[in-house]
């Protein structure tokens, strides 16, 4: 039994150290740059890991085919990390030291990103995610020091509630508010303290807080004393799961006062669950919105259709902004060397993407604009644009 | 005091749900003693039949929901005939141990098959809205409680007017003596968990139509809530899991409504406790001659 035990052990090593060969000698011929896609194929959040592949696959396949960043072809390695954040740490670690890639992308949920960022800082290869919106923890670590190799392209939740506040404010009037909040998630928290602070520094009042858990499919008691109440708004924040029942239940209850939320609504099964009927008067904040006339979102929407045959979602957007925003920082480093990517990557100004223009902060949070959406009978019916302050 | 009859309104569907689990979890265990934890997940699969008729063969609710209630007897049956039968003279924590384990293989199967995405029903009952006073009550709530009410009639009836009931009675108090006196104590045992699975397949089809969302682990919450309701109302006392599933239901609606949202399940629990240490049998639980 040890014999073998021995034997097995030597095995592996001489294979490893083939395996670390067989690296090298690809890098030197340097025809193409390996990128690592660590993302949630499986699991619960496999949709969002999904889409974003998609995206980020469009925007290397018409950067291939255009010739390549500096003539070397982009070749992705696509990894499942199945949605769980141990597993999303090993892949960092198998991408960065035994695939050798130039940076990694993804996962796309705040707390499996987070997982791979020590891993990141430890090898000296940037980790960049386009969904992670999460206030703490991302790019800043507990002392507020920027961890140099991480990035987001999005905007984190403390800017979503601001807006939804201010967009409570002064597009609809609002003097009064009801919280209904998902207890059980980070997200739904940073969201709901955000949205409060600034919609009673501006003179509003919260006129109840009312509290719900993940799975929860009765909201009949909450909402029929939310229905005595006067009131000009209701915030939401949560997931489109159980923000889909709670609109549904809402509207046959006769609340008929504007329903607010944020990206989490932002998915097919909101319909699905509330409704066309329901979904009037009903506003989210996204990264993006199919709705924008912008000729390079409404082009993108059309490649996007030809190749996989639906509409894009902001997962997908986000994806392609990735997908070329990493292979922009390669071609302005003019090298595949790790630390010359991240100093490009960080002094990104006025990048145009499909989700946005925005210049890389010094926090490397991206400093872009904020589409709310409106929905009428179920479909997005309006867009409004809102700049950072 | 409107806003009061609505919120009994609220309570009484959501405790008719309750009172539909319940039951099964209070026949099996007057009649086995044992807590059968994957009686929440037959509720679940329940839900998923009712949803497989309605969107692909496109039944109408009535058969829908006779098509869940034999489909979750058979589970029932097939549940206690591979897992708990062999096991029937071991120790109760080997039985114990084994229901969880049925009760976690039916949810990951369940999710291998459809996914972990939530499910919705199509539009089965229509969305008229009665109103008496101020106080409305919609479609969905009235066929719940119908349904419930009708349910429970019948399996009154079945314990206290027919043979199989009268065995199911006389295996609860007795199994030995029930075999001496010719009673099939595997088939009445079999019969027990068909009609309790039967009545959570009912409560599955319901809530699909209701709540209009359906996933694979949906059955934990309510199968637990169930479970409180039984033991609240007396463990193996019929008319005992009919009260407690209401009282839990209201009690729940009432917290949500009137006192914080943010503390419902917490309150629920405490409720449990209190009434425990103050009567450790349950509300009925002295009447052992109702035991089945």
């Amino acid at each position: 039994m040890k014999k073998l035990f021995v034997l097995l052990l030597t095995l592996a090593l001489v294979l490893g150290s083939f395996a670390g060969c067989g690296g090298a000698a690809e890098d030197a011929e340097a025809t193409e740059v390996k990128i690592g896609l660590n993302y949630e194929l499986t699991g619960p959040v496999a949709t969002y890991g999904q889409a974003s592949v998609d995206g980020i696959q469009m925007a290397f396949d018409e950067i291939n085919a255009a010739g390549g960043i500096n003539g070397m072809q982009i070749k992705s390695v696509l990894l499942d990390n199945k949605s769980d954040s141990a597993e999303a740490t090993s892949l960092a670690t198998r991408l960065m030291t035994q695939d050798g890639v130039v940076a990694c992308l993804g996962p796309a949920t705040s707390g499996n990103f987070m997982a791979t960022i020590p891993v990141a800082t430890g090898n000296g290869i940037p980790v960049i995610s386009a969904s992670a919106t999460a206030d703490e923890g991302v790019t800043m670590d507990a002392d507020g020091n920027v961890n140099d190799y991480v990035f987001r392209l999005c905007f984190n939740d403390s800017f979503q509630g601001v807006t939804m506040a201010n967009f409570a404010l002064n597009n609809l009037t609002a003097k009064s508010a009801v919280l209904i909040q998902d207890q059980s998630s980070d997200y739904a928290k940073g969201l709901a303290k955000n949205f409060v602070e600034t919609f009673e520094a501006a003179g509003g009042t919260i006129v109840a807080t009312e509290g719900y858990v993940k799975d929860d499919k009765d909201f009949n008691a909450i909402l029929t004393s939310i229905a005595a109440k006067d009131f000009d708004v209701i915030f939401l924040p949560g997931y489109y799961q159980e923000a889909g029942l709670i609109i549904k239940q809402a509207r046959e209850l006769g609340i008929t006062a504007p329903i607010l939320g944020a990206d989490g609504f932002d998915s097919e099964v909101l319909l699905q669950l509330a409704g066309a009927d329901a979904l009037n008067n009903v506003y989210f904040s996204n990264h993006y919105s199919n709705l924008d006339e912008d000729p390079m979102v409404q082009d993108f929407i059309t490649k996007f259709k030809e190749k996989y045959g639906a509409d894009p979602n902001a997962f997908h957007a986000l994806g392609y902004d990735l997908g070329m925003y990493i292979a922009d920082a390669i071609e302005r480093a003019g090298s595949t060397d790790s630390d010359a990517i991240k100093d490009a990557l960080a002094s990104t100004e006025n990048f145009v993407g499909v989700t946005g223009t925005f210049s890389m902060g010094a926090d490397h949070n991206p400093i872009k604009s904020i589409v709310v959406i409106g929905l009428e009978n179920g479909v997005q019916a309006t867009s409004v644009k809102v700049d950072p302050k | 005091m409107d806003q009061f009859l609505q919120q009994m309104v609220n309570g009484i569907s959501l405790g008719s749900i309750y009172a539909l689990i319940a039951l099964g979890y209070t026949m099996v265990y007057g009649i086995i003693k044992l807590i059968n934890f994957a009686h929440g997940d037959v509720y679940m699969i329940g839900a998923y039949v009712g949803f497989a008729a309605t969107t692909y063969a496109q039944l109408g609710f009535f058969a829908a929901m006779v098509i869940s209630m034999v489909s979750c007897a058979l589970l029932g049956i097939i549940i206690e005939r591979i897992a708990y039968k062999p096991l029937r003279t071991s120790t109760r924590i080997a039985v114990l141990i084994t229901a969880i384990g049925v009760s976690l293989l039916l949810e990951y199967v369940m999710m291998f098959f459809v996914g972990a995405e939530v499910k919705s029903y199509p539009q089965l009952l229509s969305q008229k809205v009665f109103n008496f006073g101020a106080v409305q009550i919609n479609m969905q709530q009235i066929y719940i409680i119908a349904t419930a009410v009708a349910l429970m009639v019948l399996l009154q009836y079945i314990v206290h007017r027919t043979k199989t009931g009268k065995a199911m009675r006389a295996v609860s108090i007795d199994p030995d003596a029930a075999q001496l006196m010719g009673i099939k104590v595997d088939r009445t045992i079999s019969i027990t968990f068909a009609i309790g699975s039967a009545f959570a397949g009912a409560a599955g089809v319901l809530v699909g139509i209701y709540y209009n969302s359906i996933n694979p682990l949906m059955g934990i919450m309510p199968g637990l809530k169930a479970f409180v309701a039984a033991v609240f109302g007396g463990i193996g006392s019929i008319p005992g899991a009919m009260i407690g599933g209401l009282s839990i239901g209201v009690l729940e609606t009432l917290v949500s409504g009137y006192g914080n949202s943010m503390y419902r399940d917490a309150a629920v629990f405490a409720f449990l406790i209190i009434i425990l240490i103050l009567k450790p049998t349950g509300l009925l639980g002295k009447n052992t001659r109702e035991k089945v």
